[in-house]
């Protein structure tokens, strides 16, 4: 009998290590010896744990999962749910990024290879640079990290780089409030951001790695640097990359709690051992990155996504998708829905499809009232917009962004003006402190957001001029973009903004 | 469990030639020195910045930057409430202010037993089971105040 109870931290924060103690225990009484596959999360959060008993038929699912009711795993009862992968959320799906994420053995590279893993980059070996970034250009592969940039193209800038060292950095601070698609790929399928690695190493000539991992997700550094070790015993990392001529190394580094160290410069001070203060651009990461040398810095999907890429080539992948927006991408749902986790598909499905049907609307059963997209820096959508078309131009084109692919779901309880002030409290708080308008911007936003509150209607447009100054005047995003929630609620939720609106237009 | 300055030099030294050879060696030194002591014990600072050749002011600098790194040992235990924009709509800020009441202190603070200390918290990567906290190291998912409580009457 083979059990599969998900590792995974969302599982375990709802009791799946409990759970896994009460299945051995009843198993034992049982006189049954299962064997125990501690997997990765298939991504149903709201049916977490969710336990897989391997069947003749495939896998059967149980969820959410209680120490009380293990019994059912043996016997049958309500809590199964038939097999897991003809449930509706999975079937719907488009996994190829997170293929074997809670299907596989995350620390098992007999599991990894059995569904797929290093062939893209047993491919990969066989070509020249040129060619692999030529590969990874036309599967049209844009940053997943936010800005949306073509990795191909920034892998072509490293590679035609001279310099005696070249690095690949991938960004695994996954700070923005409602994404966690970052820590299920790293605790979930390890191998496959190990494998994107290598391959970016193979395309640019770079032969040393780092992931840098914010320090707010012990499990995904615990898996992840079992994984690399795993892998270096196996000789898919080290002096000669699966026998070959090649070398490429990678070690993990550790955040230490600071949001702005996900902008990709200021990580790179953080990972040379300074202050996380972003840098002026130009020089380009990929001309002068870490340590001065030309580096790849790529966030954890971007680099999961080359290895599907090069197993079943850039064609197949840029079939998928909508305008420039080409491939999959993994949707993570979350806040107050009734099924919030993550759903990897296509681009192109509405914010109305992928709230009300894939979400199922709010936990609270009351209506939504806005949608945040792209996190902490992402606008504050209303139910008017949610015919917006998921893809990076379309959000763009509604004064919104995609950023990380997060959506963070409000019922009508939310007070719009408190999150626009959280917005700025927020970038008070992690402001790199480089820059004057969002250093002390953020901190007047708050106080102007404070005198809204108390009825001031003459702070409204302080508020909106500020926030013109923050978006022209701030080095990077998180001064730059503060003003997307804090004039998408002020936009679009105006009574929340009320007396003072009122007063205004008296 | 405070251990004497002639002991904290000692394991700081073992610390530093640990990290010997290594790209951009001072986070995981902090980290480390960090997981030893519960802190960063002052008296490390010169040993570390004359170690990385380094100025004082450079390291505290450093260290200073992230919110992670402490100046004084914690309470205790430590529970950290998630508040960020995922937790709020699922009611974290009511969670905290709970947890505020029922310790009776702020952010930041530690009870005046020592016993527990309150930080906040910036996504924990648990958004789709908000809301979210963490007691020493160990997630909690879809917290409320019952919960809270139970977890509450475990630590003190
Ligand atoms: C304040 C701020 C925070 C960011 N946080 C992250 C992050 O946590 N993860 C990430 O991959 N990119 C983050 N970015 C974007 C990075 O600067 C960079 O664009 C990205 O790592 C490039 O990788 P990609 O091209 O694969 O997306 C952030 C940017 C800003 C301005
Ligand atoms: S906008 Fe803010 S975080 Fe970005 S560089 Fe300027 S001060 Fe630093
Ligand atoms: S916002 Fe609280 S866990 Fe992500």
């Amino acid at each position: 009998m083979k059990i599969y109870i998900p590792r995974d931290a969302a599982a375990r924060a709802l009791g799946s290590d409990d759970v896994a103690n009460a299945i051995r225990a009843e198993a034992q009484k049982r006189g049954i010896k299962p064997q125990i596959v501690r997997n990765g999360s298939r991504g149903m959060v709201w049916l977490e744990p969710l336990v897989e008993v391997e069947t003749e038929t495939g896998r059967i699912a149980f969820g959410p999962m209680t120490p009380a009711e293990v019994a059912q795993i043996f016997d049958g009862g309500p809590l199964s749910l038939g097999p897991t992968d003809q449930l509706p959320w999975m079937a719907k799906q488009t996994r190829l990024t997170f293929a074997r994420v809670g299907v596989i053995d995350p620390l098992s590279l007999a599991d990894y290879e059995a569904h797929g893993g290093l062939a893209g980059l047993r491919r990969a070996l066989y070509m020249d640079r040129p060619t692999i970034v030529a590969e990874v250009t036309n599967s049209g592969l844009r940053g997943r990290g936010g800005a949306g940039f073509p990795t191909g193209i920034k892998w072509k800038t490293v590679s035609e780089a001279k310099a005696d060292q070249k690095y690949i950095v991938c960004n695994a601070d996954e700070g923005d409030s409602g994404t966690f698609a970052d820590r299920m790929l790293m605790e979930g399928d390890p191998f496959t951001l190990i494998e994107g690695m290598v391959i970016a190493g193979l395309a640019t000539g770079a032969t040393k790695g780092y992931a840098y991992i914010r320090s707010e997700y012990p499990d995904a550094v615990e898996v992840m640097s079992q994984a690399v070790e795993i892998a270096r015993k196996a000789g898919i990392l080290g002096p000669s990359v699966l026998g070959s001529v090649y070398a490429f190394d990678m070690e993990i580094r550790v955040g230490a709690g600071a949001y702005v160290c996900g902008e990709e410069t200021s990580l790179l001070n953080s990972l040379e051992g300074k202050r996380g203060v972003v840098r002026a651009k130009p020089p380009l990461p990929a001309l002068q990155g870490f340590l001065g040398r030309p580096t790849v810095v790529n966030n954890v999907i971007s680099l999961a996504t080359v290895p599907v890429i090069f197993e079943r080539g850039a064609a197949y992948y840029k079939d998928f998708g909508l305008g420039r927006s080409r491939g999959t991408i993994p949707l993570q749902i979350a806040g107050n829905v009734k099924q919030g986790g993550l759903f990897e598909t296509a681009f192109g499905l509405t914010l109305g499809q992928i709230v009300d049907d894939i979400g199922g609307g709010t936990a609270t059963g009351r209506p939504v009232k806005a949608v945040q997209v792209g996190g902490p820096l992402g606008a504050y959508f209303p139910r008017a917009l949610f015919d917006t078309p998921f893809g990076y131009e379309e959000f763009g084109a509604k004064e919104g962004l995609i950023g990380h692919a997060g959506l963070v779901i409000f019922d009508d309880s939310a007070d719009m003006l408190k999150q626009a002030r959280f917005a700025m409290e927020f970038c008070a708080i992690e402001s790199c402190g480089k820059c004057t308008p969002c250093r002390i911007g953020a901190v007047r936003g708050t106080e102007t957001i404070d005198r809204i509150a108390k009825g001031d209607a003459a702070a409204i447009p302080l508020l909106t001029d500020l926030c013109t100054t923050m978006k022209s005047g701030s080095l990077c995003a998180l001064g730059g973009f503060t003003p997307y929630p804090v004039m998408s609620a002020l936009t679009h939720f105006p009574d929340d903004f009320a007396p003072a609106m009122k007063e205004a237009a008296e | 469990m405070t251990a004497s300055t002639a002991e904290i030099l000692s394991r700081t030294g073992d610390i530093l030639t640990a990290h010997d050879g290594m790209e951009g060696p001072l986070l995981p030194i902090l980290h480390a020195i960090q997981a030893q002591f519960g802190y960063i014990p002052r008296d490390t600072l010169p040993v570390i910045a004359k170690h990385l050749n380094l100025s004082k002011a450079e390291v505290h600098g450093v260290m200073s930057f992230y919110h992670d790194f402490r100046e004084d040992p914690a309470g205790r235990h430590v529970l950290k409430i998630c508040r960020a924009e995922a937790c709020q709509s699922m009611g974290a800020d009511r969670v905290a202010a709970h947890a505020q009441k029922q310790l009776g202190i702020e952010w930041h603070e530690t009870t005046r037993d020592g016993q527990v200390t309150l930080e906040p918290i910036f996504c924990l990567g648990l958004c789709a089971c908000a809301p979210a906290a963490m007691i020493d190291g160990k997630l909690v998912g879809r917290i409320d105040e019952a919960r809270l409580d139970t977890i509450l009457a475990g630590v003190r």
